[in-house]
């Protein structure tokens, strides 16, 4: 058994994944060897139109056989509907053990329970949530779940750790030689960052569309020289599920309460001065902090240099107002965002690659100043989970949680103290996802514990006046105070999940749930 | 001078709300055992408001508990449960008569003696909700020592007075003019009654504008939302401070060359300024200044 640096024993060996490398600190690890790539391909011109007739031509084409990976992006949220049509079209042609390599699944995608239950599917290298989480939880997969980070997934394709056989683009807009655009139809979800890498280094790639326009399109996402089929279908998703986001602050009190906490301390922070940049989700207490940063920076005259991430329309308006100078968007999480990518030469498309790729030669999250984030919960050496709830179910993706985490200057965990009656500050994480090593402070309704590693920040703080600090020790026993004990999770010693760093090592896993 | 510019009502049934609800930072929190709480939940609330006031964690704010009607045979059970435990102050639903107030007196008495808590601890703040209730003003302010603030009716007044609340509030103007002539012939609070559009912010915001002016102190408050733009409504403007600090100084100078009043600014000043000008200080939190003065 090793012992990592975050204090979890791991087994050398797990099977479905194979030799542990133990998580040694958020930089220790240094890459090795080159960039990984594929086999050469000529297309000569006796080839200028690689479309195929349907699905399970492109499936033929590619050579895609039982046990190879497969590949899709998740720019369509919940909308998406290639994920169930490929693997439906698998299943019927009788391809089995494969292993699903998703940047996200979303509920949308509990189709393929029926897939996993059969055969088809083997293993998922990607985050699981809903009823796929439960059943991978209950033991229901082969082989464990393996949950990258937005960054460490294009690290582990880009190294050689994962090789894709055939990657599948769902694209709202292609022409016949495999030119995909993100915008331009009714399928639009804006940014194909998560895409890129897939295109650049899987074998064989599929573009997916319900919007064949004449070559050559505009605003060109991924080039035709990364795409060696196009497949034409009625429609690839349900643009009620693309555009998931909200570009409304929440008027909930004690989401806005805790949003106004970790504001606070941005504000009496170091890096809240002229070219500012951060990252927020779409989520209710990050919007909600948004906005009351940017209440600030318009009081104090402060201009931004960028925000980064999920781009929403919120973020747009900062950008129209001046508050921000660009926008890099690695997923376009509204409307209004969609329609600004393809026309704003402010609003840069990004991959993930260079979103959060820590084995590059720079990825935009270290570029970042502040970055605030949610949790299921944190603990009193300020590590954060966000892939397992309370039951210890696998329901939730890393996706750029511990990336941001490491690259951001000031990173703030905002959380309600309790869900319930559960508590979401707690003596020990149930699962690891981002070390407390790279998070600075957690900001809860209750007030504000800043890592004692950050004496900085602290003295910044106190300096301001107006952050309502406290100890973590302190949240914790409050949370415990007003919850009681909790009875642990009682778990097998199978595991059925593998949690990895951004670089590869293995921060903890997650076992099998005894039923 | 305690300021109460905003008391929160969390209803008494609702832990999380309880726990939670001066964070928000309010002047005070109003525990509800009476219209938020169903009558079969009567006694789990008293219950639960007896442990959360045994933790006692409410930061700063003064607490107190809005009990059942005197009509109601729920308003002893109430004060025995809570009282004991560390309030500040009761709050007393439609109060009509003064003489109510004087037998509730009695009862707090009774219990501030039994659980070894300083006779006269426990303040009253009468809730005015009918037409009678306002016409009785001033008695009831006056009928113990212990009210501490008197609060127009909103709703049940209106349907008391046969009409309905209107966006303006036309129908309120009369009754809370009487409520702060009352209560300052009486010298205690007057308090308004909660704004109901929880999400109308400008409507919140011109409301408050218009009873601060009248005199009013501050207001109830049904949803925390609604705190932070009552209290930017009662802080002082740069230039009251201003006015209100220079007052203070030659107040004090007065006083150490012992003077009974003073010139400031060409206006003469007394007593009553004086004590505005540091309730103004206070209200814009400069509270060294108004310990250091008073």
């Amino acid at each position: 058994m090793h012992r990592n640096a975050v204090g979890r024993l791991l087994p050398e060996e797990i099977p479905g994944y194979g030799t542990v490398r133990p998580f040694e600190g958020y930089n220790v690890r240094k890459p090795e060897g080159n960039r990984d790539g594929r086999k050469h391909v000529a297309t000569f011109n006796d080839r200028t139109d690689k479309r195929l007739p349907d699905i399970k031509a492109a499936i033929k084409a590619t050579g895609l056989e039982s046990g190879m990976t497969v590949s899709f992006h998740h720019h369509l949220r919940n909308g998406d509907q290639v994920v169930n049509m490929v693997l439906d079209a698998c299943a019927e042609m009788g391809i089995r053990d494969l292993v699903l390599f998703p940047t996200a699944l979303f509920g949308v995608h509990k189709h393929l329970v029926q897939h996993i239950k059969s055969g088809v599917i083997r293993q998922i290298k990607g985050s699981v949530n809903g009823p796929i989480g439960q059943l991978a939880s209950e033991g229901g997969m082969p082989d464990p779940v393996i949950l990258r980070s937005h960054g460490g997934r294009p690290r582990a394709v880009c190294s050689g750790d994962v090789h894709i056989d055939v990657a599948f683009i769902a694209a709202p807009t292609a022409d016949k030689y495999g030119n995909i655009s993100g915008t331009g139809s009714r399928s639009s979800c804006g940014s194909l960052g998560y895409a890129h890498t897939d295109a650049a280094f899987a074998d064989q790639v599929v573009a997916v569309t319900d919007n064949l326009q004449p070559y050559p399109i505009a605003n060109i996402s991924i080039p035709m020289y990364n795409v060696h089929h196009v497949v034409a279908v009625e429609s690839i998703g349900d643009p009620a599920g693309i555009v998931s986001g909200t570009t409304r602050v929440t008027r909930d009190p004690l989401r806005l309460l805790i949003a106004r906490n970790a504001a606070s301390l941005i504000e009496s922070s170091p890096y809240f001065t002229d070219g500012i940049s951060f990252q927020t989700g779409a989520g209710g207490i990050s919007l909600a902090t948004a906005a009351y940063v940017r209440e600030v920076m318009r009081e104090r005259k402060i201009k931004g240099s960028f925000g980064l991430g999920g781009i929403t329309g919120f973020f747009l308006s900062m950008l129209d107002e001046g508050l921000f100078e660009r926008l890099l968007d690695v997923q376009s999480f509204d409307l209004d965002a969609v329609k600004s990518i393809g026309s704003n030469p402010n609003h840069v498309e990004i991959s993930a690659d260079w979103y959060a790729n820590p084995w590059n030669a720079g990825c935009a999250v270290n570029m970042l100043d502040t970055v605030v984030l949610g949790a299921t919960e944190v603990d009193s050496h300020f590590n954060a989970n966000v892939n397992t709830e309370a039951t210890g179910a696998l329901l939730h993706g890393i996706g750029g949680h511990q990336d941001t985490a490491s690259g951001a200057k000031l990173t703030i965990i905002t959380t309600p103290l309790l869900r319930g009656r559960i508590p979401c500050v707690v003596d020990d994480v149930y699962s690891v996802t981002t070390p407390g090593e790279v998070v600075d402070a957690v900001a809860t309704e209750f007030g504000v514990a800043i890592n004692p590693r950050r004496q900085d920040l602290i003295d910044a703080a106190k300096e301001a006046g107006n952050v309502p600090l406290m100890d973590i020790e302190d949240m914790v026993k409050q949370a415990r105070e007003l919850t009681g004990p909790m009875d642990p999770v009682a778990t097998e010693d199978r595991i059925i999940g593998v949690i990895e760093w951004r670089d590869g090592t293995v921060l903890d896993v997650v076992r099998q749930l005894k039923m | 001078m305690k300021l109460r510019r905003t008391k929160l009502y969390l209803p008494g049934n609702n832990p999380n709300m309880l726990l939670r609800g001066h964070l928000f930072g309010p002047d005070g929190v109003i525990l509800d055992l009476e219209d938020a709480v169903a009558p079969a939940q009567k006694d789990a609330a008293r219950v639960l408001i007896r442990e959360v006031l045994k933790r006692g964690r409410f930061g700063d704010c003064e607490v107190t508990i809005r009990i059942n009607g005197m009509d109601t045979p729920e308003w002893k059970e109430d004060l025995q449960w809570t009282v004991p435990y560390g309030i500040h102050g009761i709050r007393i639903p439609k109060v009509e008569d003064p003489q109510a107030i004087r037998d509730i007196d009695e009862e707090l008495s009774a219990i501030e003696e039994k659980a070894g808590i300083p006779q006269g601890k426990t303040l009253i703040f009468c809730l005015l909700e009918t037409a009678l209730g306002i016409h009785r003003a001033y008695d009831i302010a006056g009928a113990s020592p212990r009210v501490a603030g008197i609060c127009p009716g909103g709703e049940d007044l209106c349907a008391d007075l046969h009409t309905s609340r209107s966006n303006e509030g036309t129908e309120l103007v009369g009754p809370r003019q009487l409520v702060v002539l009352a209560a300052n012939a009486a010298g205690v609070d007057a308090l308004d009654t909660v704004f109901p559009r929880v999400t109308d912010d400008e409507g919140l915001r011109q409301e408050t504008m218009f009873v601060k002016q009248l005199g009013f102190q501050g207001k109830s408050v049904i949803h925390p939302n609604q705190i932070p733009i009552i209290h930017h409504c009662f802080t002082p403007t740069e230039k009251e401070v201003e006015s209100a600090r220079r007052i203070v100084a030659a107040a004090r100078e007065a006083e150490a060359k012992g003077a009974g009043a003073v010139k400031v600014d060409g206006k003469m000043v007394d007593k009553p300024v004086v004590q505005r000008a540091r309730f103004t200080l206070q209200r814009a939190g400069i509270d060294e200044e108004v310990v250091e003065h008073a």
